[in-house]
């Protein structure tokens, strides 16, 4: 697998008048694990939407690797190693479980590009290991439709997981989870190989400290604080933006 | 898992029927009744794939009436030239779908939705546009007349001539057994699940790494394909191409047929085919304005009957 730095340089995103994000600058190296934290409306998401493709910065630029991703495509950046996850869970709600895996397993292995019901046991061995992995075998022939919350959520992160991300953006994996599954998510986010860049989001600031090496703080679109999260916590403005509560 | 294959078995039991009833109908029908079963057939080979676009890329094509009139043009403008073998005149009736379809799909498959549908419906109106002016090529609204049905090498020998109506809807009824195992082999393979992953939700594919817009082109290009081949045998069948087999009142029928029918099934667009023919000609037989009732079951389908009448068939 190669290394994939993440790093976006000057971006600004523009709705109008509203700037989500005023000339961000973030570099995560390749294989640091990396939060970006900030108050409800920060511009959290929108900087991972950056970053995957989804949205065109107005200006500034996104590289991964060393390569300037900037004019590419979300799914020309995914195959360039990137995942992600997101806030809310987008799965396929009409297809089953395995076949959820399927799908992201067989777009890393061979794409789509297969006119005829090929027998793929490369894929299906692998899906079954990943469901296995996951905790969520019992689950297979499930409709993705009909899974509770904290089901959908850990199917949303072994989706991306199972594309074998070199670098992986996050987007709140512990909203509305249980205590229980909060630990089973997290163990299974410390479990990433090492040589994976993660860049995550989220709310859970327990859950912040015991994953990042670095924390990124952004309020109403701007930067305010990047560093260790020793330098983050003693940080004046960040303490003002969060009231002393971290 | 019992019910699981329950379920499973009402495809094959359904389709076993369907082929047997249909194989049988030159035996027993009258020689009007084979001509409309022949219609209903090649409007079936239409409808699957539409139903193709819809129901499996999720793709509300509002314009497939285009290539299926570019078929049959093709296949007219090549048997007027003196070509009668079948294969050539069913292959140039597919490329030319294919053909077409290629930048209307390059076009249209930049949006969605509502959107998607208008552009397929203007596309599809611009092309009827020009088989009405384009006269020196088409002849406008007279059409293109006198098309000779085509001959088959084996066929000959056997004495069989597909002038007759037994084995000109034989031609029909394998055709349309082709398309169906054709699109069956498509919606099972990586390519079809690909198509309803996309379907389903195409931000999730694109950051798994699937370039969605050229899955929907090539499935795009598939379905204008095969329509041309239904066009090319409409054009045999009827003995002449005109601009009307272009006009949306065409691919309005087409979902018609696959809605009531069921989307998403295959068998169901045959189903809504033999029902819309059949019932048009019924209606119209004894009611004035039979659309007024065609037009309240369509509706009354999509508010009851949301699976079509392979639903029925199942919940049965």
């Amino acid at each position: 697998m190669t290394e994939v730095r993440v790093s976006v340089a000057g971006v600004t995103v523009r709705f109008g008048a509203v700037a989500a994000l005023s000339r961000v600058d973030i570099d995560v190296p390749a294989g640091e694990r990396r939060a970006v934290i900030g108050p409800n409306g920060a511009g959290k998401t929108t900087l991972l939407n950056v970053i995957a493709g989804e949205l065109r910065p107005t200006e500034g630029l996104v590289h991964l690797g060393e390569q300037d991703a900037t004019p590419l495509p979300a799914w020309r950046r995914a195959r360039l190693g990137l995942g992600r996850t997101f806030q809310r869970s987008t799965l396929f709600d009409q297809l089953s479980v395995a076949e959820n895996v399927t799908l992201a397993v067989r777009a890393r292995l061979h794409g789509g590009w297969r006119f005829w019901p090929a027998r793929e046991r490369a894929v299906n061995t692998e899906v079954e290991g990943r469901l296995e992995a996951g905790g969520i075998a019992h689950l297979a022939r499930r409709r993705a439709a009909g899974l509770g919350h904290g089901e959908r959520r850990i199917l949303e992160i072994e989706l991306a997981l199972a594309a074998v991300p070199s670098a992986l953006l996050i987007d709140e994996p512990m909203a509305g989870l249980s205590g229980a599954e909060r630990r089973l998510t997290l163990e299974r986010l410390q479990a990433l190989p090492e040589d994976v860049t993660v860049v995550i989001v989220e709310h859970d600031l327990d859950a912040v400290f015991a994953l990042a090496q670095r924390i990124s703080v952004l309020d109403h679109g701007v930067k305010i604080a990047d560093g260790t999260p020793a330098e983050v916590r003693a940080n004046p403005r960040v303490q003002e933006v969060y009231l002393g509560a971290i | 898992m019992i019910r699981g294959r329950f379920r499973a078995a009402w495809r094959p039991g359904l389709l076993a029927i369907l082929t047997l009833a249909l194989a049988s109908v030159p035996m027993w029908a009258p020689r009007f009744w084979i001509y409309i079963a022949t219609q209903a057939l090649i409007f079936a080979i239409f409808a699957m794939s539409l139903d193709f676009l819809l129901g499996y890329a999720g793709l509300p094509s509002f314009g497939h009436a285009a290539f299926y009139g570019v078929g049959a043009y093709a296949c007219a403008l090549l048997a007027l030239r003196q070509v009668d073998g079948l294969i050539p005149l069913l292959v140039v009736g597919a490329a030319a779908g294919a053909l077409i379809a290629a930048p209307i799909g390059a076009l249209s498959l930049r949006t969605t939705g509502i959107y998607f549908l208008m552009l397929t419906l203007a596309f599809g109106q611009m092309l009827w546009g020009l088989a009405v002016n384009w006269t020196s090529l088409t002849r406008g609204t007279d059409g293109l007349i006198g098309i000779p049905r085509p001959t088959l090498a084996g066929l000959d020998a056997l004495n069989i001539s597909l002038y007759e109506r037994g084995p000109f809807f034989f031609l029909c009824l394998v055709v349309a057994i082709l398309t169906f195992l054709l699109l069956e082999m498509l919606a099972r393979s990586p390519f079809g699940k690909t198509l309803e992953g996309i379907r389903d939700n195409e931000r999730r594919m694109r950051a798994l790494g699937y370039p969605s817009f050229r899955y929907r082109l090539a499935a795009f290009v598939i379905a204008g394909s095969i329509a041309g081949i239904a066009g090319s045998l409409a054009a045999m069948s009827n003995g002449y191409a005109t601009p009307d087999l272009l006009y949306w009142t065409v691919s309005g029928l087409a979902l018609v047929a696959v809605v009531v029918g069921g989307a998403r099934s295959l068998i169901g667009p045959v189903l809504g085919a033999f029902a819309v023919l059949f019932g048009q000609l019924g209606l119209s037989t004894y009611v004035p304005r039979w659309e007024l009732i065609l037009g309240t079951l369509f509706i009354a389908f999509v508010l009851f009957v949301p699976r079509g009448l392979v639903g029925l068939v199942r919940r049965a």
